[in-house]
């Protein structure tokens, strides 16, 4: 391997996400081995589309990548954003409503109207969000987890607590339909991450996020406006919320109040964290939170088609992401480097980890 | 005094990367005396004091208590051996009760947990030493007066027997009043044998209760006087390191002020002030002037550069930008107004750490367009070839992140992050404090000039001959509010202002002076 190719390869290495593809790869193994065709692919000869496990796996990383992308803007403000998955029952509520009272099961108006009036009402309640965090100056923890309990509860006013069923053509194409062989909600979902990366980088909106997640005071001594920017992430939130909502629901054209979106929040936080975003707010990576959330898809594949019992279903997508943090810890990879530096030794006894002397401040 | 000093600390350095924080000090504290530590901002006061009480480690040096040699290795050594501080952001808990918060580790136990009756009439007790008896121990500490909690937190120090009293800035944020009543028990303390380690920037009142002081500058010793034996002139001067010659020998290549004040200066404030913060004051700046403020620390001098900024709203007064009303209620409407403060704070309110020194460059003419409107990559390049090289920034690499330059060269960052700006009025708060001597006449040469291309400027500094060469008026301000207003000239000196500075307050606000032992 000549320099040029070894640094670029030490350079993956070292991206935070890089392990979060590992992970992805190493699950994608398991499954194989327990059979060897898992990752065929067939192509239906009369469309073209194609289907199998790995296709399975992109349509279900949708809802997620969209959260993902969301919960990502909003941490990097120093926040969060917990009511996710409430805001993502209420845009499937509203959606199933509107198809319902529409009747028309081939209207493509009836579904333009859905999907805007969902979007429209899950990111009223995310600016919602925004202004008690940054006006009303409550913390995001509590202000969202407040929007968590509220939204499901406005998902059940909506429906009169039924899982309300709806027939749409165009609005389940969404979730079933096809462009170019592929599965059009995983392309739009990727559309949709790219879309919000070039507003965010071509703008200067990262920039001001990152300033304010990192230094807030000494960004507002610069000039920066948080009060707007904040409101602005917790909207973009809530419009994404409400995306994942709609490809939740229009798979079966069928909203479940209690189901839809539940707990999904913490995927997504998780999926945040291991794409290399800290929790602390500042610097954010939108690709880390799409390989993030394309490895909490290809666990939940994993844990069903490997028969994991479904009690033991939280107890192992625990441990593989807990392994994952392990991997991505500074002092775990410092310890690991040193241990391969040292040559690989024959097995010795386990040194404990150095003391690190407290830094001084300066 | 014959009796032995109660704690001797002989020859203590203590180097952090890069800076060397106290070199070769000594200091000694006598049973029965208050003892001032006097010296200006990152002299070194709180770092002696932290030696002291095992928050750092010596690198060299002894610390005797009591004769017998010590080093703590954390607070609650210290504490056990009868030293306690009461810090300035007092370190109670808010959420307990005043009995809690007095009592705290020392309840008194019986067989099944803890006997409140008994800890509360104990904490009643020592509450009533200290004149507190009609305060109810099982209020909540946030119920009541700063001042009171700051008289909680010595009676705390005083149930677990402190010998030594550690004081750091404790009125601060007290009244006069209040001021009075904690040096009345300060002296009733001292009577009963307690050792008292006073630090304050209110010089009047590190005169009203100390029997001795100790000045240090720069992380050395600069000497130790009994209270009687020097004036506040000569005081001061030891704090900012030059002698009284050398004070009255300087101003003579000053600015002269041949300005007309007639027409409309570029920013008035009338009676501008916030409570706890600035008593109301006006001040006017012209056009390409260049106005110094004056002052110690706490002296209100950052707190009207703020208000003149907008980083805090006033309560009272009124800005006039060109002869016209404005409202100062953020940084962006000051900026927006022309007008820009680089913060004496670089790491808490200056730098974004994280980010790299092009996007901090340009962060305050971003912020000014808005998150729509992105910079263009081009004119980014501008600003950054044209600062990075007029501020002789080292290394010239724009896409580092900011956290790993110098002090001295994140200071000259943040200097071009305002002049990217254009501003009218540039307000700078100690830019060259904490640079070295090369940066530091850089950073001087730098306003001059700009003030002759026509930018005003205010110039905060704790060198007041640094003021005296670089203004052409000087505001000097004490106390929260302003007590003089010089237009420079060759008969104004750095004495002169001293001398400001050191004048006796007669405004009654220092009440205690009066009585007095000694």
């Amino acid at each position: 391997m000549n320099n040029r190719a070894r640094s670029w390869v030490s350079g993956v290495v070292r991206r935070q996400y890089f392990w979060g593809i590992v992970g992805i790869l190493v699950l994608l193994m398991l499954n194989t081995i327990k059979k060897p065709d898992y990752l065929a692919i067939t192509m239906n000869p009369a469309t073209g589309n194609l289907a199998g496990n790995l296709i399975d796996i992109l349509r279900a990383a949708a809802p997620i990548l969209m959260i993902a992308i969301g919960m990502a803007l909003v941490i990097a403000t120093g926040g969060i954003d917990l009511s996710v998955g409430s805001l993502m029952v209420v845009a499937g509520a509203v959606s199933m409503e509107f198809l319902k009272a529409a009747g028309d099961a081939s209207s493509v108006g009836a579904m333009l109207g859905a999907l805007g009036l969902a979007l429209a009402l899950s990111g009223i309640l995310g600016a919602v969000n925004g202004v008690l965090v940054s006006v009303v100056g409550l913390q995001p923890f509590v202000t969202t987890l407040v929007m968590m309990l509220a939204g499901r509860g406005v998902a059940k006013v909506i429906t009169s607590g039924q899982n309300t069923s709806a027939s749409n053509d165009p609005f389940r194409w969404i979730a079933n339909g096809y462009l170019f062989g592929l599965p059009a909600v995983f392309l739009i979902a990727i559309a949709i991450v790219v879309l919000v990366s070039l507003v965010v980088r071509r703008s200067a909106l990262g920039l001001m996020i990152e300033a304010i997640g990192i230094n807030p005071q000494a960004s507002r001594m610069a000039g920066v406006k948080p009060r707007g920017l904040i409101i602005s992430v917790y909207t973009i939130g809530g419009v994404l919320a409400g995306i994942a909502g709609v490809f939740a629901v229009s798979s079966a054209m069928t909203v479940d109040v209690s189901r839809t979106g539940y707990q999904i929040e913490l995927d997504a936080i998780l999926a945040v964290v291991i794409g290399g975003t800290a929790l602390i707010g500042g610097k954010f990576s939108l690709g880390g939170a799409t390989v993030g959330a394309m490895l909490i898809a290809t666990l939940d594949k994993t844990v069903v088609f490997l028969g994991v019992s479904s009690s033991a279903t939280p107890a192992f997508k625990a441990a593989v992401i807990i392994v994952i943090c392990l991997l991505q810890s500074k002092r775990v990879r410092t310890f690991i480097s040193r241990r391969r530096a040292r040559g690989t030794p024959p097995p010795r006894p386990v040194e404990p980890l150095p003391v690190r002397k407290e830094e001084v401040p300066a | 005094m014959d009796r032995p000093p109660i704690v001797e600390m002989k020859g203590i350095s203590i180097e952090f990367p890069g800076v060397k924080a106290l070199d070769d000090v000594d200091f000694r504290l006598f049973p029965g005396e208050v003892h001032s530590l006097l010296g200006e901002n990152g002299a070194g006061k709180s770092t002696l004091i932290k030696a002291l009480t095992g928050v750092y480690q010596l690198d060299s040096g002894t610390i005797l208590v009591e004769g017998e040699e010590r080093r703590f290795r954390s607070t609650a050594e210290a504490q056990a051996a009868g030293i306690a501080t009461v810090y300035q952001e007092i370190n109670l808990c808010p959420n307990l009760t005043v009995g809690e918060n007095v009592m705290l580790g020392h309840e008194v136990r019986k067989r099944f947990g803890i006997d409140w009756r008994a800890t509360h009439r104990l904490a009643t007790e020592a509450l009533a030493k200290l004149g507190l008896g009609g305060l109810d121990p099982r209020r909540p500490l946030s119920s009541i007066s700063l001042a009171l909690q700051q008289l909680v937190a010595i009676s705390r120090a005083m149930v677990i027997n402190a010998k030594v009293l550690i004081l750091d800035e404790p009125t601060s944020s007290l009244d006069a009043a209040e001021v009075a009543a904690l040096f009345r028990i300060i002296r009733q303390l001292r009577d009963e044998g307690v050792a008292i380690l006073f630090v304050s920037h209110f010089l009047d009142q590190v005169f009203a209760i100390s029997d001795r002081l100790t000045v240090l500058r720069n992380g050395r010793f600069e000497g130790e006087y009994l209270r009687g034996d020097i004036d506040r002139a000569t005081l001061i001067s030891k704090m900012i390191g030059k002698d009284l010659d050398a004070l009255k020998a300087l101003g003579s290549s000053q600015p002269t002020a041949a300005r007309d004040r007639s027409a409309t200066p570029l920013l008035t404030a009338v009676g501008i002030g916030r409570k706890g913060a600035l008593q109301p004051t006006d001040i006017d700046v012209h056009p390409g002037e260049v106005v110094g403020f004056a002052g110690l620390l706490g002296s209100g001098r950052t707190e009207l550069a703020r208000l003149l900024y907008g980083a805090d709203r006033p309560d009272s007064g009124q800005v006039l930008v060109n002869g016209e009303p404005t409202h100062l209620h953020t940084p962006a409407d000051g900026l927006e107004h022309g007008i820009a403060y680089a913060t004496e704070n670089r790491r808490d309110d200056g730098i974004i750490g994280d980010l790299t020194v092009r996007e901090n460059l340009i962060l305050a003419v971003q912020a000014g367009r808005g998150w729509a409107r992105p910079l263009p990559r081009r004119e980014q390049d501008e600003i950054v070839r044209e600062y990075l090289t007029m501020l002789n920034v080292r290394p010239a690499d724009p896409d580092r992140p900011i956290k790993e330059l110098s002090g001295g060269n994140q200071q000259k960052v943040l200097l071009g992050r305002w002049l990217a700006t254009n501003p009218r009025l540039l307000i700078l708060d100690e830019p060259t404090r904490g640079i070295d001597v090369g940066a530091k006449a850089e950073i001087q040469e730098e306003v001059a000039q700009l003030a002759g291309d026509g930018m005003s400027v205010i110039f905060i500094s704790s060198e007041i001959e640094e003021v005296v060469r670089l203004s052409e008026r000087i505001v000097v301000l004490k106390d929260h509010h302003k007590v003089g207003e010089l237009v420079n000239g060759p008969e104004v000196t750095a004495q002169q202002i001293v001398e400001l500075i050191a004048e006796h307050d007669d405004s009654a606000e220092h009440a205690p002076l009066s009585e007095e032992a000694a």
